[in-house]
């Protein structure tokens, strides 16, 4: 690929520079590759944005009333340890399963925008069809009642189906628009969010043996524990106790390996990021682009819907259906920065997702320290920010890489010279 | 009558308005995807000093003007907020798409941070004692559309869209403007400073889209400032490429979706769509819907800027 090509030409062009080394060993080879500069550039994001993200925290101490400047830094302390900082170790436990359960739908989100942008579009319709996804698998394992039949898995696994259907359907109409009207998926993905969103709401509120009728309850589907359908949990409960974790997070990472495997070891997967890099070189090799395009949106609209799935098929998650056409869910338009921040690398995505909650997961026990979670908010903005410059950072790293190797050459050739005179 | 086209103007103004920032920017050749963050930070910042003039007992006799001067406030920190995406990426050329994201997820958290911290709740309520609503029950029939019962920022706005639509065809430096956006290498070649005039489109579009999203709060969403507009700003997004990057089709658009959400809003008192027993859902649906169909039929020819999102590398020429 594009990349790919980058990074044997600059290798071929610095190979006389290093003679005697070899291509790939040592700490230059190292930095030499693009994932640990990938990561290196990753590293320096996540140091800038804590950074800022402390300062803002001291601006806010020194302003707000009740609140001296130490407390600036216990909350930088609780937001880098994230989920081990919330006291006993019992809470650690919860803290940290409840991490990895809210890990699971990012990663899956994060998926679905990293497999579009591959494929050079931009899903921002990853709301939609998280919603799609959430009512398609609700409808299934909400209907079918199982605590008796003891068939809890089997529906389940056709919940997960369904719901994955439902998102594949929903993301291919922004890709049918691209492909065979030229519309910009943006705006088609914006129209279709609002449309998910209302039909979802329109959809159960006339279910209404769906809906939770318990006391103080409005609004509400039951949930998938009422009927025996949800996730296992394959005992993760027992060792994160009080936690929400379920398997989910095996799906999601099962799925990354999956994705990763089709985008760089099939052709399928080859004609995916050929028609990101160029849609007019690919459809002169022969490639059907329009067919890419759909079907690159189809994958990025079932991604997301599991990820729908698997949050709300855990058997302690409700669903707030009645809300549901007036705000988008937040899950969808994380996976945008999940996606960014793993330079849309499906392995890389699911380290970014666990480390986006890791952040949140500190966000939350802010509190005790006098602030608000939203600096953690504020702090994963900053570090997407900066993820936006990993270019120049990357271009820095090599800058400095062939500026040493210079200098070792230089001193090489000075010694070296230094020898003749002597002999 | 008068009523739908004034209530349609309500909702089609801040649309109208933010459509056209996004113009602004993607005409010098910037996609700006951080509409909805800037609107979102300046409409705090709006209700904020709306907030202060109302505590400091300041211009709370005209009630106009001061509706006016939290306006340009909030497109002032609009303009100031944007000139983090200009910096990423003119400055340092980074991904339009990453900054304009960033920004999204940032002035929420902003928002919420500074209205928890000196509010101490997730949102900011401007007290509803000063009315902003006009009042000229003695008007002409046309003339009452604009000022009876009809809030101040409507005629400012379609004025200030009609010069800034005049402004970018027909001066000098519009015209320069829309080049950087076209094609920012000849540009260059003839001696136009393609940076200055990316800031100065991005500049503009965040100042008019601080603004349209302090009118938002302040006449469709009930004086309420908080972490979201509802995706207004990627509404109008949607509106400018449904407008096709021009002033007119924008207009169209706006206009066009306005009365779609009004309609949504009045069908319970009018008989006619009562009768037809169709939930509000179905009303919400129908502007999204429309605009869908429509630009399957008219997207074909795009009138997209050429180089914008392209970070302009002097070595292209």
């Amino acid at each position: 690929m594009r990349n790919d090509k980058k990074i044997t030409v600059s290798e071929r062009t610095s190979a006389p520079m290093l003679n005697e080394q070899p291509k790939n060993g040592g700490i230059n080879g190292f930095f030499a590759k693009e994932g640990t500069q990938s990561v290196l550039a990753s590293l320096v994001c996540i140091s800038a944005g804590l950074i800022i993200g402390f300062i803002v925290m001291l601006l806010i101490s020194a302003f707000a009333e009740r609140m001296s400047i130490a407390d600036a830094f216990s909350g930088l302390a609780i937001l880098v340890c994230g989920p081990f900082s919330s006291g006993s170790l019992n809470y650690i436990t919860t803290n940290f399963g409840d991490m990895i359960f809210y890990a699971a739908p990012l990663i899956l989100t994060g998926l679905s925008v990293a497999i579009a942008f591959k494929t050079g579009l931009f899903n921002i319709g990853a709301p939609g069809q998280f919603l799609m996804g959430t009512a398609g698998s609700l409808y299934v394992a909400l209907s079918i009642d199982s605590r008796e039949s003891g068939t809890g898995v089997a529906v389940w696994l056709l919940a997960l189906l369904v719901g994955m259907i439902c998102g594949m359907v929903w993301g291919a109409i922004p890709g049918l628009f691209k492909a065979f009207f030229g519309v910009n998926e943006v705006i088609v993905c914006i129209m279709t969010n609002w449309i998910a969103a209302n039909l979802v709401s329109w959809f159960f509120s006339e279910k209404t043996n769906l809906i939770n009728t318990g006391y103080g309850k409005s609004g509400y589907l039951i949930t998938t524990e009422m009927t025996g359908n949800s996730t296992p949990k394959i005992g993760l409960d027992k060792v994160f106790s009080g936690s929400y974790i379920d398997s989910g997070i095996f799906i999601a990472a099962a799925v990354a390996v999956i994705i990763y495997i089709v985008l760089n070891k099939t052709i399928f997967g080859y004609e995916l990021k050929a028609c990101g890099n160029n849609r007019n070189a690919a459809r002169y090799a022969g490639m059907n682009e329009k067919r890419n395009i759909i079907l690159s949106m189809a994958i990025a609209g079932c991604l997301a819907a599991l990820g729908g799935a698997v949050y709300y098929l855990n058997p302690g998650i409700e669903f707030a259906f009645s809300s549901a056409y007036s705000k988008l869910p937040d899950y969808g338009f994380n996976g945008i920065p999940v996606a960014l921040l793993a330079s849309n690398n499906p392995v890389g995505v699911i380290f970014s997702g666990i480390f986006l909650r890791y952040l949140g997961q500190g966000g939350d026990n802010l509190t005790s320290a006098g602030f608000n979670r939203y600096i953690a908010d504020i702090i994963i903005a900053l570090i997407i920010y900066f993820a936006g410059f990993s270019k120049l950072i990357r271009d820095l790293i090599n800058k400095k890489r062939q500026m040493s190797m210079k200098k070792t050459k230089a001193a090489e050739d000075n010694s070296g010279a230094k020898k003749d005179r002597e002999a | 009558m008068t009523f739908i086209i004034q209530k349609t103007l309500v909702y089609s103004i801040p649309l109208l308005i933010v459509a056209l920032a996004g113009m602004f920017a993607e005409r010098s050749g910037i996609i700006n995807l951080a509409l909805e963050g800037e609107m979102i930070f300046g409409a705090f910042i709006g209700a904020v000093a709306v907030y202060l003039f109302q505590t400091g007992n300041i211009l709370v006799e005209h009630p106009q003007i001061m509706y006016v001067v939290a306006m340009i406030i909030g497109a002032a920190a609009g303009a100031v907020y944007s000139l983090l995406l200009s910096f990423s990426a003119v400055k340092l050329k980074a991904d339009q798409t990453i900054g304009g994201t960033a920004l999204n997820m940032l002035s929420p958290a902003l928002v919420n941070t500074l209205a928890l911290t000196f509010f101490s709740q997730e949102k900011l309520v401007m007290p509803l004692s000063t009315n902003f609503v006009l009042k000229n029950e003695d008007a002409g029939e046309f003339l009452k559309i604009f000022i009876d019962k009809a809030y101040i920022s409507t005629p400012i706005i379609i004025i200030l869209f009609i010069v800034l639509s005049v402004w970018i065809y027909k001066t000098r430096t519009g015209m320069r403007m829309r080049a950087c956006g076209e094609h920012p290498q000849a540009a260059d070649s003839v001696g136009i400073n393609v940076d200055k005039m990316r800031y100065l489109g991005t500049t503009i579009s965040g100042a008019l889209a601080g603004c349209g999203g302090y009118i938002y709060i302040a006449t469709t969403a009930g004086g309420t400032a908080e972490s979201t507009v509802a995706g207004m700003g990627f509404l109008a997004l949607a509106i400018m490429i449904f407008g096709n990057w021009k002033p007119l089709g924008i207009a169209l658009g706006a206009v066009m979706f306005g009365f779609l959400k009004c309609i949504g809003a009045v069908s319970s008192s009018i008989d006619l769509l009562k009768n037809l027993g169709l939930p509000m859902y179905f009303y919400n649906i129908i502007p999204y819907f429309v605009v869908l169909v429509v630009l399957a039929f008219t997207a074909k020819k795009s009138g997209c800027p050429k180089a914008e999102g392209i970070p302009y590398d002097k070595g292209m020429r």
